[in-house]
């Protein structure tokens, strides 16, 4: 793929393997193969969410009330960032520009953890609110007039006509539906962001010792290609998650 | 398939240096990165797990050879086949022949000299053992009474043993799979010897590659399933509870969505393993090779089409299940081309019944009852009868025991000699593979009768007109254990004992018998390999053979 880059050399060649060209494609069939257990790690969480926002579409269009959208918008935009940052990251490692590649690396984490900062202001309001499921969930009239009282397109749902929600249990039980989904998919995201920024720790701290496995460039491709999958995630979640009546 | 070997490196006088003696320390076991060190050690490890299986199967036979058993209590009962299943099929079952034969013979059969990714094979061994020992752990100290399919609410609200841990284990055993299934997939793939085209590839290889995918797309769906099982349990959510709005039939539709598949993690590589014994004792090339390679990925893709005729009965929509009834039934097309393809093989062959053939040919035997019982329970209405009986207990204990078991067995015996460098005692292996074919039949045949009678499975108080079948059962049961006792002493005899093995003792073909000694050296191959042959030409061979009867065949020199 990328080989022509830089000329081949016989110098980080694993002992099971030919040459250079064969090692090159096997990492990178062994990472799709991996991304593609990935996709179906997310796909039960996406299709948990389609089974739920079917049954309970007035749950999920209540529960999104409580998003932040513009936190989430400002973290689409920071986590697209950093994957063109990432993207530059392997560009320099192909060409071996160890400084700009560890230039490049040091911003995609920093926006990664400014991510997860979001993430974690985000989370907080959810639980200053009592909205994280459990036994400290809190669904109640003053949620229901919240609702009602929203500038939101609200008949989208032709249940949701202005008092027509009861703060009965039922509804409760259906909104925290919403929220474990949230958690569930925005957690299993944020802990893959978590893995993403410790190998980004790993590949800086080997960059600027110099070593010499990192002068290959293939794994840096591999995160490369991980990062844009934690990144393509976030795509689908954003939308489905914040977004829901627009 | 034969091979050009440019050089000659081991000569036959020399003692050799083997992957076995490469280092003695334990350091050089745990440490190592050679894919035929990590298939012993999963060997040593699933026969350890089956150890257990086997004894909590023991146990649930000695409690129902009497109507109202004493041996255990309700509880302890519950607990006992919840621990056979798990145990059996996530720590026995799913890894015996990917990570066991398929790790030792893969990278062999294809000309590597190891898999792609080594380190990743050690960290998947040692993910299952630290599964397998957290699940155990869990099982030891009180068990879970789930049974092995973790149905929820039961599961996650109402059960009060140690879900949980179990869970955790399986969960983490679930890595090992996958890192697995990536290591079959980029080496087949990427690592092929020169001239070992796909369709040249022996169908152990294909059956590994189609179980790889069911590895890769199947295990993180169940992982993240259970996993929510124990966020249900522990923070006191309602996923899969419908007594707070969530669904328990998205439960089953995800568990089963693995699962499923999941048998046919644990029948295809059988079927591999057969498609390389009966051409060789059948001295045949095998017949119809593209259909038996493409009917494995064919199951592989069908297997995921499948899961819902286990929720017939489940409140699952009629029109849902008349599809999943229809899918389950274009399944056996598949598995049936094969059954076709091997017995055609042996036509007008010449046979020898030396034991892996007859561990093959049980096979063939039991996993066609198996595949023919499934489809009563594919069958909507039959299923209404029969779900939840005996008779779904027999008919996947045919395909699970009869037919994976089996052909784990067929293909311990194929290449022990080549694992090992020792050959096993025929005598004493034939008197086994007969023992296991008649002990299981006893012990599972009933089993059919039971459940047609209307006997529950998970039951162990029963009315006394089924204890008739249900001792036969348990007699059966000993049987079996037997078939399975004379193999592991033999096999560890042999290990100091048995006789030295040449090179080729089955005169097979493929390249882990062609080109390389018993046991095979720490890389394999001293020169790769150059394919130019198709896979099973045996009627070659044979007739290389006969014109070179006294020549020594070892190095595979002389033809091309």
């Amino acid at each position: 793929m990328s080989s022509q880059l830089v000329q081949p050399s016989e110098e980080y060649l694993w002992e099971q393997y030919e040459d250079r060209k064969q090692q090159d494609e096997s990492y990178l069939v062994g990472m799709w193969t991996f991304l593609s257990t990935e996709i179906m790690f997310f796909g039960a969480l996406f299709i948990s969410y389609a089974v739920y926002r079917y049954k309970y579409p007035e749950a999920f269009y209540a529960g999104h009330e409580y998003m932040n959208v513009a936190l989430g918008t400002i973290n689409t935009a920071v986590l697209l960032t950093s994957s063109l940052t990432m993207a530059l990251a392997v560009h320099f490692a192909q060409k071996r520009k160890r400084w700009m590649q560890i230039g490049m690396l040091v911003i995609t984490m920093f926006l990664a953890f400014g991510f997860l900062g979001v993430k974690f202001v985000e989370y907080g309001d959810k639980f200053r609110e009592h909205l994280v499921p459990g036994y400290n969930f809190e669904w109640n009239q003053a949620n229901v007039n919240r609702l009602e009282a929203s500038t939101a397109p609200i008949n989208i749902i032709p249940s949701l006509k202005a008092g027509s929600l009861p703060a009965d249990s039922a509804i409760s039980h259906d909104a925290q539906m919403y929220f474990i989904i949230y958690f569930a998919m925005t957690g299993l995201h944020a802990i893959h962001v978590i893995i993403g920024i410790l190998i980004m720790m790993v590949f800086i701290v080997m960059l600027v010792a110099n070593h010499p496995s990192v002068r290959y460039h293939m794994p840096m491709e591999m995160l490369g290609l991980y990062w844009h999958f934690v990144d393509i995630v976030w795509i689908f979640l954003y939308p489905l998650l914040y977004l829901i009546p627009r | 398939m034969s091979v050009t070997q440019l050089e000659n490196t081991i000569p036959e006088s020399h003692p050799q240096k083997t992957y076995l003696n490469d280092g003695n320390t334990i350091g050089s076991w745990l440490l190592t990165k050679d894919h035929k060190r990590i298939a012993i050690m999963f060997l040593i490890s699933i026969s350890l797990m089956f150890i257990v299986g086997g004894w909590a199967a023991t146990m649930i036979r000695a409690e129902l050879v009497e109507p109202q058993g004493h041996l255990m209590s309700h509880e302890t009962y519950n607990k006992m086949f919840s621990m056979h299943g798990i145990v059996m099929i996530f720590f026995f079952l799913i890894p015996s022949i990917p990570a066991v034969l398929g790790n030792f013979m893969v990278p062999i059969m294809i000309g590597a000299r190891d898999l792609a990714f080594p380190r990743l094979n050690l960290l998947s061994w040692y993910l299952y053992i630290i599964g397998a020992g957290i699940s155990l752990a869990a099982m030891l100290s009180g068990g879970v009474d789930t049974g092995w399919t973790f149905y929820t609410p039961y599961s996650s609200v109402y059960s009060n043993t140690h879900v949980t841990m179990t869970i955790v284990g399986i969960f983490i055993a679930g890595f090992s799979s996958i890192f697995t299934g990536i290591n079959f997939i980029v080496t087949i793939h990427k690592m092929r010897a020169p001239g070992l085209t796909w369709f040249r590839l022996p169908l152990f290889v294909w059956a590994i590659y189609a179980t790889s995918i069911i590895f890769l797309l199947g295990t993180p769906v169940i992982a993240i399933t259970l996993a929510l099982v124990v966020l249900e349990r522990t923070l006191h959510l309602g996923i899969f509870n419908p007594a707070y709005g969530g669904d328990p039939i998205l439960f089953q539709n995800l568990f089963w969505f693995y699962s499923h598949p999941a048998v046919y993690i644990m029948i295809l590589p059988s079927m591999g393993v057969v498609s390389e014994i009966i051409p060789c004792f059948a001295r045949k090339k095998i017949f119809g090779y593209n259909f038996i390679a493409f009917s494995s990925l064919a199951i592989a893709l069908f297997g995921f089409l499948v899961w819902g005729h286990h929720m017939f009965v489940s409140g699952q929509s009629v029109y849902s299940g008349m599809i999943f009834s229809l899918l389950s039934f274009l399944i056996a097309v598949p598995s049936a081309v094969k059954v076709f393809n091997w017995t055609a093989t042996m036509y007008k062959g010449r046979i020898s019944f030396d034991a892996p053939m007859l561990y093959a040919l049980g096979f063939i035997g039991l996993f066609t009852m198996g595949g023919l019982t499934g489809l009563y329970l594919a069958s909507l209405t039959a299923d209404v009868d029969l779900h939840d009986t005996y008779f779904v207990v027999a008919h996947f204990h045919y395909i699970m025991v009869g037919g994976a078991i089996m052909g784990f067995m067929g293909g311990m015996h194929f290449w022990w000699p080549k694992i090992t460098g020792r050959m096993y005692p025929e005598k004493w292996a034939k008197i086994a593979a007969v023992i296991t074919f008649l002990g299981f039949n006893f012990t599972f045949f009933p089993q059919f009768i039971l459940g047609y009678m209307g006997m529950p499975r998970r039951y162990h108080w029963y009315p006394p007109e089924f204890q008739t079948l249900n001792i036969l059962s348990s007699i059966g049961a000993a049987v079996l254990a037997f078939g399975y006792i004379i193999p592991a002493v033999y096999f560890i005899w042999s290990l100091k004992k048995g006789p030295k093995a040449p090179q080729n003792p089955w005169r097979a073909t493929g390249l882990e018998w062609e080109e390389v000694p018993s046991p095979p050296p720490t890389h394999n191959f001293a020169r790769l390999p150059i394919v130019e042959r198709e896979a099973y030409d045996y009627e070659w061979m044979d007739g290389r053979d006969d014109s070179l009867s006294a020549a020594s065949v070892a190095g595979g020199k002389g033809d091309g």
